[in-house]
């Protein structure tokens, strides 16, 4: 056998070609090329004050072979059977930046590839999404929001850049924390659950204004404490209880830019393949709950666009650098080309896109569908969906 | 500092023999970029507690460097010296902490966008390092044995998926004694090529009997071990300003002694169980991924000729609503789960023998401990293919050592 790697580029296509030729067998989904008539959005250009656009990042880094290539169809039913023929899908979406959760989030939603240290308690250098939308559409903070999974997310939601900056971006919820505080003074085993993230599971960031966050929750979730701690008692994991607040968010809220970050298939890095494996499941399973979600939903139903894409990939089993999986360290191609589904108002149904296209073009390409520019943003349009 | 200002006494704490032999290379050390140092540093400092395959390999590759004249050093490291390092990494005091440096050097080479080009240096070097230092070949085949799904009683799903491709598989397989057999025949590779830790024993719960000759490495044995780690670990994180790196660079500089734990006379060994815990990520919580990375580390390192890894049950994984019910329960085990996490496990411990010398003529068994499928990968055995017919553990090792 063969474990040297082939070149970048050579590595990156095949994965792309593989992911395409799945989809058109197994879903019957069209090759971009073949569709000819102009965007859905030229003709949706009235409807974009109503346009709500729901992101999530299929968390933790997921990889082909156990997501869309053939192998890993098993893993990911709903979005193969259910999701997958109503999207417009991207099969070569690289991620150039630092492969940690955090900074790749940040990027995602700057549309830059930031440098921020990846453990630090740190806002993104440059302008988020979320300011930029609320400050071109003159949106309320209510209208913008971010699901996260840990307390290192916590600044995600705006910069400090000048002329946006704090108060200017998203509001952050972190489900997780939330759980915590209801939860103390109980008899729960929270340590093992509420550890901040897989890569560093023993140390988590402290935060301030516990107090604050909680009759937030009461206030804006309309939640009691006592009714948000019951309802995760019935739940089996973190992203289910992201989910849920994420629902709750979206009846009372109703936030035209709403960002989901899962997390739970990072348990890979414990190096327990099962593990991953039921996480991309339970990943597969909510996003498609989701979907259903944004379908039923009033505010939601016929003018929403979701976008779920992983922030990176994984390891090849073949990088001598990396242990397969279990990390996302080695930078190799497997580890930086991900793929991308679109669904919603807008979107073409049952298209597969070949064109290369990377993580940071998301902004621009949202704030195309929105009405605003993302001025510092070093992404392109992706004129496929713009 | 810079490569170029290095002295024989700016290695004074360096143990003795890594000492030694750094200062007989120095004027090699001298001409490389900072970029690339380091990393050879890294390896060096622990020389005195390194297997004798590594000690070999680092002499090696510290005797080539001295051999280069100064064109050759300019080919091998124009791409190396081409990477632009921060003047904090310069400060840094990557001659006593060269692992560190190196985290941080990763780090920054993310940040500035250089990463590509590194890894595009570090493949050229060790392609030329390659060709200039032909492995010698084994005295004996390379043989690999996965052993894994105990606990498991019945199994539905396919079995080796990624290990068939590149073997026969078995479904007929009299398990009587398999596992007896399976080290009988460890023993007696260790007999036949005595060498230091050249025959390794690994088991994600309790060893069972083996022979002489064989270096053995378990889960459970170094249980003591582990819960000092952690205890140490919790107490570090509590401290003001701990964060991840910080972490990161007290285990690095952890030693058993550190630990206060008596695990095992030999210092090498001991050194390399510790770090398998301080190095790996999920060695601490899963036998599955202790048994997976303990083997990954025994072929990077030792290049065992014969590595048995025995995987074990490892314990379950709650679920939140478990959690918030509250108690700690009794320790479970997720056998199904540890069997899905072997199988990959042993399909990684194949791909490692293959990153070895002599690759081409090792040999690989995977079996299903108590059950009658096996996978089977050597050089006179057939990709893709399957066999139905009655056979025992001993005459699939002969196939695969055929």
């Amino acid at each position: 056998m063969n474990v040297s790697s082939s070149s970048w580029r050579e590595t990156a296509g095949l994965v792309s070609r593989t992911r395409r030729e799945f989809l058109r067998d197994a879903a019957g989904l069209a090759l971009g090329s073949a569709v000819l008539q102009a965007s859905p959005f030229v003709r949706a250009e009235s409807a974009r004050k109503k346009r709500k656009v729901v992101v999530v990042t299929f968390g933790g880094g997921a990889r082909d072979q156990e997501t869309f290539a053939p192998e890993g169809q098993e893993n990911i039913p709903q979005m193969l059977t259910e999701m997958a023929p109503q999207s417009s899908f991207f099969t070569h979406v690289s991620n150039q930046g630092i492969l940690g959760h955090y900074v790749a989030t940040a990027s995602l939603a700057t549309g830059v590839y930031e440098t921020l240290n990846n453990f630090a308690s740190v806002a993104p250098e440059h302008p988020t999404i979320f300011e930029y939308f609320r400050k071109e559409l003159r949106r309320p903070s209510s209208d913008a929001w971010v699901v996260a999974p840990s307390n290192g997310f916590h600044r995600i939601g705006e910069s400090e850049v000048r002329g946006y900056g704090p108060g200017q971006g998203a509001r952050v919820i972190l489900p997780k924390r939330l759980l915590g505080l209801a939860s103390a003074g109980g008899n729960a085993d929270l340590e093992h659950l509420l550890h901040d993230n897989y890569e560093t599971p023993l140390y988590t960031p402290v935060l301030a204004g516990g107090e604050v966050e909680l009759q937030q929750l009461e206030m804006i979730l309309k939640l009691s404490v006592g009714d948000f701690a019951s309802h995760a008692r019935t739940l089996s994991s973190p992203d289910e209880l992201s989910l849920y607040i994420a629902k709750r968010l979206m009846r009372e809220e109703a936030p035209s830019l709403l960002w989901i970050t899962m997390h739970d298939i990072d348990v890979a890095h414990s190096g327990a393949y099962s593990l991953y494996i039921e996480g991309i499941r339970r990943t597969d399973r909510l996003c498609a709950e989701l979907w259903k979600a944004i379908q039923t939903e009033p505010e939601y139903a016929g003018n929403t666009t979701m976008f779920v894409l992983p922030d990176f990939g994984r390891d090849s089993d073949f990088d001598a650098g990396g242990n397969g999986f279990q990390h996302h360290r080695t930078g190799d191609p497997a580890s930086r080309t991900t793929w991308m589904m679109v669904l919603g108002a807008g979107v073409r149904h049952g298209v597969v896109y070949d064109t290369p296209v990377q993580s940071i073009d998301l902004v621009p390409s949202i704030g195309a569908m929105m009405g605003f520019a993302p001025s510092q943003s070093s992404g392109k349009l992706i004129q496929e969906l713009v | 500092m810079l490569p170029r200002d290095l002295k024989s006494e700016s290695f004074a704490t360096y143990p003795p023999e890594a000492r030694a032999i750094v200062v007989q290379h120095l004027e090699a050390l001298r001409r490389l970029p900072l970029a690339f140092v380091p990393s050879l540093l890294r390896e060096a400092i622990d020389y005195d507690y390194r297997f004798p395959i590594e000690r070999k390999v680092l002499e090696k590759e510290l005797s080539t460097l001295s051999s280069l004249t100064e064109t050759q050093v300019h080919e091998w490291f124009g791409s190396f010296a081409s990477i632009s390092l921060s003047a904090g990494l310069e400060g840094f005091d990557w001659v006593n902490l060269p692992a560190q440096f190196v985290e941080q050097e990763a780090a920054y080479l993310w940040s500035t966008h250089q990463l590509d080009s590194f890894r595009k240096a570090a493949t050229e070097y060790g392609n030329r390092l390659e060709q200039a230092n032909k492995a010698e070949p084994l005295p004996m085949q390379r043989l690999g044995i996965a052993v894994v799904g105990r606990g498991v009683t019945t199994h539905s799903g396919i079995l080796f998926r990624n290990l068939r491709k590149h073997g026969t598989y078995f479904t007929n397989v009299g398990p009587q004694n398999g596992l007896e057999t399976l080290l009988a025949a460890v023993g007696e590779r260790a007999k036949t090529y005595p060498s230091p830790y050249a025959h390794w024993y690994v088991d994600g719960g309790t060893p069972v009997a083996h022979g002489a000759g064989i270096t053995s490495v378990s889960y459970d044995a170094l249980g003591s071990l582990r819960g000092s780690l952690l205890k140490r670990m919790r107490a570090e994180i509590d401290r003001p300003g701990m964060g991840p790196e910080e972490l990161r660079t007290v285990l690095a500089r952890l030693t058993p002694t550190d630990l206060g734990v008596e695990f095992n006379a030999d210092p090498v060994l001991s050194r390399f169980e510790l770090k398998l815990f301080t190095e790996g990520s999920g060695t601490q919580i899963y036998s599955t991924t202790f048994a997976q990375w303990t083997a990954r580390e025994v072929l990077r390192r030792a290049q065992a000729a014969t590595l048995l890894v025995r995987y074990a049950p490892r314990q379950r994984q709650r679920p939140m609503n478990e959690l918030l019910a509250g108690g700690h329960g009794e320790a479970e085990v997720d056998a199904p789960g540890s069997l899905v996490d072997a199988e990959m496990g042993a399909y990684y411990h194949w791909i490692d023998q293959q990153r070895l010398p002599d690759s081409e003529r090792s040999g690989f068994i995977a079996w299903f401990e108590g059950h009658g499928e096996a996978v089977a990968i050597g050089p006179s055995l057939s990709r893709r293919t399957e066999s139905n017919s009655a056979i025992d553990l001993g005459k699939i090792l002969a196939l695969a050592s055929a």
